[in-house]
């Protein structure tokens, strides 16, 4: 089981990465569990600036951007 | 790659053709194609229309593009490496400049702020950057130079990184970490184990291009509505309609607009058709870009997110300092023009 984290509180582009993450998953039937974080002390424990924050396995891959499909697929089963 | 660079020679060669010849292709339009009466006040605001909004959006899509490049070499994360141990007012004036370039959006100023202060930014030196951030961006900057020229551009931009600046010097003077809430230090933020990942120049050309679908989507509804404001106003609303209430001779305007300003919210483009209307009617200059910073640079909902992290006197030094600030610019405008 693969663990996913989307980091972030309420910006327009943490929904959508979070949506678009959910939906990857269901598409793909992808053993990974996604959770969305808002809690702002336990989003700043990955230490990120800027959010949407994607942690895969406790592993911070992206940061302040929406990643491609292609690019959050295979984090996901290098996962 | 190749191919792209030559997709983008030929847009830009395209974009210049364009840029040059729009005065004389409206005119083809307006006057010959439809044939409408050139002295008819209607065919004026018809032909502002015309000619503005392509003007604004080349400016738009273009300037966008190229800060969507240069931002792609300052990451948040490499902003804060920049300003980490820096000194008063030359921090200050980092971090300020810095704002302009760095990618911000207002939602993440808590996990900004919370980075910067735990890595030893100084409190100040975050707050230049806090207050530059949102005040001066391109957009702004774009607008202000399609509509009103390159003065009115450079003086926004000039006189909104001093604000920045000298606020933020101010508010590390005067020794305010106490009243920032008591938890922010206790935190241990993780690092970031996220490698800084090497972009290649075909990546920078897709972060600008991103960056034009991004924001031009987002702000083309705004430009269009101030531009067809701001061409009903042209002929309909008398000239001097905001003078008496907005003009340079009402002293009080400047504060009074920034006191109105505070409150609202709005992203550059949504407030320039105000903007507009407010100049073309004969609000003076100084008044009316204090009312503009204002509303982008100090907000309620950046207040209230603030809020989490700072206690009430921090945020009202910041909303005092920074308010007089721009009131101050204000009247110096109003004096030079």
């Amino acid at each position: 089981m693969v663990s996913i984290k989307i980091l972030g509180s309420g910006c327009a582009k943490c929904k959508t990465l979070n949506a678009k993450v959910q939906e990857l998953v269901a598409k793909n039937n992808l053993p990974a569990m996604v959770i969305k974080v808002e809690d702002i002390m336990e989003i700043m424990k990955y230490g990120i600036l800027s959010t949407p924050g994607l942690v895969i396995n406790e592993k911070v891959k992206s940061v302040g951007n929406i990643p491609k499909d292609e690019q959050i697929l295979t984090w996901i089963n290098e996962g | 790659m190749r191919k792209k660079v030559i997709v983008i020679t030929i847009l830009f060669a395209v974009w210049i053709a364009l840029y040059n010849n729009l005065e004389r292709l409206t005119d083809l339009l307006v006057y010959s194609l439809i044939q409408l009466d050139k002295e008819a006040p209607l065919t004026s605001a018809i032909h502002f229309f015309i000619y503005e909004v392509p003007k604004v959006l080349l400016l738009l899509t273009l300037i966008v593009f190229i800060v969507g490049i240069i931002r792609s070499y300052f990451s948040p994360e490499r902003t804060r490496k920049m300003l980490g141990g820096k000194k008063h007012f030359a921090g200050n004036v980092m971090a300020s400049t810095l704002g302009i370039v760095t990618p911000f959006c207002s939602c993440s100023a808590i996990p900004l702020f919370l980075g910067f202060v735990e890595s030893g930014v100084p409190l100040g030196v975050t707050f230049s950057f806090l207050i530059a951030a949102p005040m001066i961006n391109e957009v702004a900057l774009v607008l202000l130079f399609g509509l009103f020229g390159w003065k009115t551009a450079l003086l926004y931009m000039s006189t909104g990184l001093l604000i920045a600046i000298i606020s933020g010097y101010i508010i590390g003077r005067l020794k305010l970490e106490r009243f920032v809430e008591d938890w922010v230090y206790t935190i241990k933020a993780g690092t970031t184990e996220i490698a800084e990942e090497q972009l290649t120049v075909s990546d920078r050309i897709n972060a600008g291009i991103e960056a034009v679908k991004e924001i031009v989507a987002k702000v083309w509804i705004y430009i269009l509505i101030g531009i067809a404001v701001g061409a009903g106003v042209h002929g309909y609303v008398p000239e001097n309609f905001m003078a008496s209430l907005m003009g340079k001779s009402a002293w009080w305007s400047v504060p009074v607009s920034v006191l109105i300003g505070i409150p609202m919210y709005s992203n550059a483009a949504g407030i320039i058709p105000v903007v507009q209307v407010l100049l073309e009617k004969g609000a003076s200059l100084g008044t009316v870009l204090a009312f503009m910073m204002s509303v982008i640079g100090l907000s309620l909902p950046e207040i209230i997110i603030l809020k989490k992290v700072l206690k009430l006197p921090l945020i009202f030094a910041f909303v005092g300092i920074v308010g007089s600030g721009i009131i101050i610019v204000g009247y110096i405008f109003n004096i030079l023009y």
